[in-house]
């Protein structure tokens, strides 16, 4: 993959000729006055300032919210490119499933030698709290979000698997909502697939994975860490969205061997609990005793059937950066299959060889912390000052086994809006998985983050990237 | 529901409803401060009384004086009670309640918090003072207007209510404790301009100058201004209208939960009283007394409907 370094631009292609999937938005577009739609754009902007679509940032003034930028222009994907993509993911999810449920108990793949056993033995995201606990349904990832990158016409690589508690989803529906109430003529122009049923999918996904101790219809609950988290907004969202109560830790305790809520009628035991409060904070009693974030006794409750937590503690054993490099193995060793979707090839520092590899080639590559996430703790080589690169050098000596490094991908571009008109920029993408035992569903779309500067590869939003509108094409 | 939804709402409804009080309470007194130089401070005195912060005031300032009254009740963060602090307080419940709203009223909180603390950002001027404080009122009243306008009828938006009443009671039972004294008959022999003056202001702190001199053309005179703002079930922020809709709201609450709680038997003793009493009997008994004991009361069934709907663990 490194044969070429030349940009893709997914609207433009190579050549600059308009790529087939944008054809339609193209008609459109060239027939739309640019003052109108930066109009729209700042419309926009206030329409999510108004509705409160806002996320925390840590370590600012108290209580400071912005605004995720959001650009107009849309990222389009043919259903031809979202169908191949659509099998790669599906693939990935199950392979991930069967593993959990493999590394919390017979372990066969580390027998087989498949992955190093050290791996799982010294990583902090393997519970032993999980072995021998089978969840139910036997479904340990009930939402996750891949995150894709793209290089090529038919080049998308998987960046990570996040396998934890996935956020954006709820940006990827407002970003919907907001298109479709700026721009209604181009939606009868243009067939792209809805993702507004996702809200009520995942309600039946996760009713669908309820306890043996539920008696009738499934109630299920948010927990958040409350209205200080940086995406509070999305829990409110899709608690509202599901009919779902949204709760804090402090409204829940254990009662006759459940997990209730603290009613203005008394105590109501929940069957389903999608938590986006991370594993160490979920329980004082088993994890972190300072939680109060979490229910004690949860775990408890939990390994006798009382609840279902989604998505299951230790599922984080699965989309640890170190183990990445080994889901190509596991992708064949538990389907027979060849991975459909390709990793991006991935040095492990732990490894002497690699090590000095990447420490010889520094400036060309992307070094990520193994338990890192968000875009903190990285080092863009080709982005990085000298000083940057030398500072980051003595980090990695000190403790290789905490790196992995990537070769800077030449991510695939797509227009955004500027001041000076359309200007390519670097897009990555994060559809949405649900997982029930009946099925892996994938929202036709997903969340297109774009790095706003030109030429950054950092698409984060809590480093100044923004998003847009991901299409899946009807055809 | 859950108990903290419910507390949610109460409070937030209860900050919202604060902040437009505020917001008459200081357009009264800036009133009588632009007439009456000479009784400003005074003014100023109990509008900071009446506003319940005397104590954190006289920590901060030695005088009452205009500009350090307005940006204490306004704008400052040290003070619990300000407008900056109310609408951040309303806001962030109705975050946490987010579900239990629907996305019009939440879009009017938002809204209200946006335009205020972009208003709040700077100090207020005396010359901007009162289009900040019409700003305030109205968009409390915004948020207010799309609740009656969007929401169910069911307890979500009882303890709504309930949190604007027991506030709005407390407001105006706080006005009347500040101000007791001028409305006591023996004020009215000497019936001074002065006089005159502090009682269009009481009205002016409840919006209601206009409704009195309606219902009593003509005349003004004390013990009926006492009259009008206790016992008048006509006057939307008389201590009578506030428990004739609290108890309201906690029926609808006991019939739809099947459950009548300890809160339903503190509010009807203080409805009946409200409904029984004579503003002549308050007056001979003594309307400071009489003042002091509903603020208590008011107070404890507050208490009371947080335990009894489980606000908090």
């Amino acid at each position: 993959m490194q044969k070429t370094q030349t940009v893709f631009d997914e609207m433009n292609g190579e050549a600059g000729d308009v790529r087939y999937p944008y054809e339609e938005y193209q008609k459109w577009l060239s027939e739309e006055n640019p003052a109108r739609l930066r109009r729209k754009s700042t419309a926009a902007e206030a329409f999510f300032r108004r509705t409160g679509i806002t996320f925390n940032v840590y370590g600012r003034e108290e209580a400071a919210e912005r605004l995720i930028p959001f650009d107009v222009i849309p990222r389009v994907i043919s259903g031809r490119e979202w169908a191949r993509l659509e099998r790669g993911i599906e693939q990935r999810v199950r392979a991930i499933n069967a593993f959990l449920h493999d590394i919390y108990h017979r372990q066969e793949i580390l027998r087989a030698g498949r992955i190093p056993k050290e791996l799982i033995a010294n990583n902090d995201a393997f519970l032993p709290q999980m072995i021998g606990v089978s969840p139910p349904g036997n479904v340990y990832t009930h939402i996750v979000g891949t995150d894709l990158v793209r290089t090529g016409e038919d080049e998308f690589y998987v960046l990570e698997d996040n396998a934890r508690t996935p956020s954006g989803v709820s940006y990827m529906l407002e970003n919907r909502e907001t298109m479709l109430h700026m721009f209604p003529e181009l939606f009868s122009q243009v067939k792209v697939r809805s993702v507004s049923d996702y809200p009520k999918h995942l309600r039946r996904s996760l009713g669908e994975c309820a306890p043996s101790a539920c008696g009738g219809k499934p109630v299920v609950a948010v927990l958040t860490p409350g209205i200080h988290n940086s995406a509070y907004f999305e829990h409110s969202f899709l608690a509202d969205q599901m009919g779902a109560e949204l709760v804090e830790g402090h409204d829940l305790r254990v009662v006759d061997g459940r997990i209730a809520m603290r009613t203005t009628r008394g105590y109501d035991p929940i069957d389903v609990l999608y938590r986006r409060v991370d594993d160490e904070y979920l329980d004082p009693l088993n994890f972190n005793p300072e939680s109060q974030l979490g229910v004690a006794g949860i775990m408890d409750v939990y390994r006798a059937g009382g609840i279902t937590i989604a998505n299951a503690p230790g599922t984080g054993i699965a989309d640890d950066k170190a183990i990445y490099s080994y889901i190509p193995e596991i992708v064949q060793f538990y389907t027979g299959e060849k991975a459909i979707l390709q990793n991006v090839p991935t040095w492990r520092c732990a490894e002497a060889d690699s090590l000095s590899y990447v420490l010889d080639n520094l400036e060309e590559l992307v070094v990520k912390e193994v338990h890192g996430s968000g875009g903190y703790g990285m080092l863009v080589g080709p982005a990085a000052s000298k000083r940057e690169i030398s500072a980051f050098r003595a980090k990695l000596k000190a403790q290789p086994g905490n790196y992995i490094a990537q070769p800077t991908l030449a991510l695939s571009t797509v227009p955004i809006l500027t001041k000076k008109g359309l200007a390519p920029r670097h897009v990555d993408l994060r559809p949405f998985v649900l997982v029930s035992p009946r099925n892996v569903k994938i929202t036709p779309g997903g969340l297109t983050r774009v790095a706003l500067k030109a030429g950054s590869l950092v698409v984060n939003s809590s480093q100044g990237g923004g998003t847009k509108d991901t299409w899946v094409l009807e055809e | 529901m859950l108990g903290k939804t419910a507390g949610g709402l109460f409070w937030m409804f209860r900050f919202l409803e604060r902040s437009e009080n505020t917001s008459r309470m200081l357009d009264a007194g800036f009133h009588i401060a632009l007439t009456r130089s000479t009784a400003a401070e005074n003014e100023w005195a109990s509008v900071v009384a009446a506003a319940g912060v005397t104590e954190a005031y006289t920590a901060k300032y030695d005088q009452y004086v205009a500009p350090h009254v307005i940006d204490f009740l306004l704008r400052d963060k040290s003070n619990s009670s300000s407008v900056w602090s109310v609408i951040e307080g309303a806001r962030n419940n109705a975050r946490m309640v987010r579900t239990a709203l629907t996305r019009e009223v939440w879009e009017a909180t938002n809204e209200c918090w946006i335009t205020l603390k972009d208003l709040l950002s700077r100090p207020v001027s005396e010359r901007d003072l009162p289009e900040v404080l019409g700003t305030i009122r109205q968009q409390s009243g915004l948020v207010r207007g799309a609740l009656h306008g969007t929401m169910l009828r069911n307890d979500i938006f009882d303890f709504a209510r309930l949190g604007s009443f027991l506030e709005r009671a407390d407001n105006t039972a706080r006005i009347l404790d500040v101000k007791y004294y001028v409305l006591l008959p023996s004020a009215s022999f000497v019936g001074s301009s002065l006089d005159n003056v502090q009682w269009e202001s009481i009205l002016r702190s409840v919006s209601a100058q206009r409704a009195f001199r309606w219902l009593n053309p003509g005349e003004i005179n004390p013990v009926s201004i006492a009259e009008f703002l206790i016992l008048d079930r006509r006057m939307p922020r008389s201590l009578a209208f506030c428990y004739a809709k609290i108890v309201d709201n906690l029926g609808y609450l006991e019939e739809d939960y099947g459950l009548r709680l300890d809160c339903h038997e503190m509010a009807a003793p203080i409805l009946k009283r409200l409904t029984e009493a004579s503003v002549d009997s308050i007056v001979d008994e003594g309307l400071h007394e009489f003042i002091t004991a509903f603020l208590r009361d008011n107070m404890a069934l507050g208490n009371q409907i947080e335990q009894d709907y489980r606000f908090i663990g």
